[in-house]
């Protein structure tokens, strides 16, 4: 056991000093997210109206949730890229704790992940977001982004697995989910949306997240919203890791 | 155990991938402390032998074990005592050889520091020590195979599998390459070498076994397996208008088969190296027969083929790219 934690920090640790070295990654963690906000403040924002609370509120919770989803998408190139450069037969020859490739791709993102959430905060208070609730409401909330976005990590773990190339992993992985993060809560209130659109919507779990967001962060109805959300990525976990696992078990041959 | 001991024991070996077969009663045995090199086309099953004997692959059925251990039932006792350098060199491009080597050794369960000391030791070893600290993506070909066999030597294991260690690489690097190999070799390592190439297998190997279609056709010494080749190949081009008959005449009496004639080229095996041109070039002199080129040829890996096979090393490579989407 504690040869899987230190094989999965070895494994982590590499994931994440390569990091900086791919510039093309490290845009996408954060000038893009930071692009994306800025668009929805200024361009969209105004023509959007939700009742009862500034724009920028409303949208800072929902753009982060969207954005910690995507933080997997580490994991599903890198795996992905590991699997066809033969470095995962390496990592295989070697006596290292089998689960450690996995566990290790899925908590670098969670490193990645708090990086990320802390650049959309710090952007988002520049340009006018501000909190209402106190110091451990506010933790409580990245603590759940963080959860939420882990889930997904095995999402994306699994899509690297069975995708064909890096490219392809990508692709499918933002046509899975993309349109999910839009179909939700997250940039317009779903009231706006037609009927069967709505009904969608309130069962997403994208659109739990951002509101159990929205409570934490703003003092907005909590209602289920929190065990909601935790439900879900402990559900998205419960079946996306075993599929991983099993895909990788296959993949590689034993 | 004593020297004479095998270090790897196979007994036969059989994979297949849906329709191909990559090995079909593999039967091996590996002296501890020598090299083995297994010789074979593209597609002849090398890489999947490697891979069942290094645990990355379940085969379907027979035995294999390195050192008393089985690959099914002791892998990770026995992936402690192995050290796997392959064709692709797999190595984390966005990481620096130094920073690739700990990351190896910690796997292998070093500390930080003793990985670290390791990595260093051996990036000197392998002439790496300057471009330690460069990311491996601005290696040349030849320094990331050296890093890869770098990699698999971290934790000095006995018994080394090298898949193809100089496929791809050129004539320069792969010199280099074999140098290191037979340093490694006289420290009493047992090592596994699969290669295309008979001049490899030659300079490298104690024992060489050529595999076609998933079975191992012939095994010995480079000397054995040259003898059934059929030794030195005499090639004789005949400036034009000579006369092949007159040719194929005076030299038959050197001959061990039959010559053979194609275009402007007489060609045939010969009993010695010794002095054969001269009395080749005596001998056509004698018949009056003009001469362009005279070579003496060492046997190749495709007339190690055709004499073992009866068919040509190349008609095999379209095999290897479904045993390679099989494997991947």
């Amino acid at each position: 056991m504690t040869r899987l934690l230190s094989d999965t920090l070895v494994i982590a640790e590499r994931n994440l000093i390569r990091l900086p070295r791919a510039p093309e990654l490290l845009l996408a963690f954060t000038v893009q997210p930071i692009m994306f906000l800025l668009l929805f403040r200024y361009v969209f924002g105004g023509a959007i109206s939700t009742p009862g609370l500034p724009y920028v509120e409303f949208l800072i919770p929902g753009i982060i949730v969207q954005n910690i989803a995507f933080g997997g998408f580490v994991t599903a190139l890198g795996l992905n890229e590991d699997l066809h450069k033969g470095l995962i037969d390496r990592f295989r020859s070697l006596p290292m704790a089998r689960p450690a490739v996995l566990a290790g791709r899925t908590f670098s993102d969670v490193v990645t992940n708090s990086l990320s959430v802390v650049i959309l905060l710090v952007t988002g208070v520049i340009i006018g977001f501000s909190f209402n609730a106190d110091v451990f409401h506010v933790i409580a909330g990245i603590l759940l982004l963080l959860l939420f976005g882990y889930a997904f990590s095995w999402v994306f773990a699994f899509v690297g697995l069975i995708a064909s190339t890096p490219e392809s992993a990508n692709s499918v992985a933002f046509i899975a989910i993309f349109p999910l993060t839009f179909i939700s809560s997250a940039f317009v209130p779903v009231a706006s949306m037609p009927a069967p659109l709505q009904a969608f919507a309130r069962i997403n779990p994208f659109t739990i997240t951002v509101n159990a967001m929205r409570s934490l962060w703003l003092g907005l109805p909590a209602g289920n919203y929190v065990w909601g959300s935790i439900a879900w990525a402990i559900g998205i976990t419960a079946v996306f890791a075993p599929l991983a696992v099993s895909r990788y078990r296959k993949h590689v041959g034993s | 155990m004593t020297s004479g001991s095998p270090a790897i024991t196979v007994r036969g070996l059989v994979k297949s991938f849906g329709d191909v077969q990559a090995l079909a009663g593999v039967d091996l045995d590996v002296t501890r402390g020598t090299v083995l090199g297994l010789l074979g086309p593209n597609g002849a099953g090398k890489t999947t032998f490697v891979r069942v004997l290094t645990t990355l692959l379940r085969a379907d059925g027979g035995t294999a074990s390195v050192l008393g251990l089985d690959v099914v039932e002791d892998a990770a006792e026995l992936r402690q005592q192995i050290g796997l350098a392959g064709q692709y060199a797999a190595v984390d491009e966005n990481l620096t050889g130094l920073e690739n080597l700990v990351m190896v050794g910690r796997l292998y369960g070093m500390s930080r520091r003793r990985a670290t000391a390791r990595g260093g030791e051996l990036l000197m070893d392998f002439d790496l020590e300057e471009a330690a600290r460069r990311p491996v993506k601005t290696y040349s070909g030849g320094m990331r195979r050296r890093l890869d066999l770098a990699a698999a030597l971290v934790a000095k294991p006995p018994v080394l599998f090298l898949d193809e260690p100089t496929t791809g690489l050129d004539p320069r690097s792969r010199l280099a390459m074999w140098e290191v190999i037979e340093g490694l070799v006289s420290e009493g390592t047992t090592v596994l070498l699969t290669t295309q190439y008979l001049e490899e297998a030659d300079r490298l190997a104690d024992m060489i076994a050529v595999i076609d279609h998933g079975i191992v056709i012939a095994e010995g010494t480079s000397d054995e397996l040259k003898d059934r080749v059929g030794g030195e190949r005499l090639e004789v081009t005949l400036e034009d208008g000579a006369s092949f008959e007159d040719a194929v005449r005076a030299l038959s009496p050197m001959a061990e088969d039959l010559p053979s004639c194609e275009g402007g080229l007489v060609t045939m095996n010969v009993r010695q190296r010794h002095g054969t041109i001269v009395e080749a070039v005596r001998r056509l002199s004698d018949a009056g027969v003009d001469v362009e080129d005279l070579s003496l040829r060492r046997p190749t890996l495709d007339d190690v083929f055709l004499t073992l096979t009866g068919h040509a090393a190349e008609e095999l490579a379209a095999e290897e790219d479904a045993d390679r989407e099989a494997v991947a």
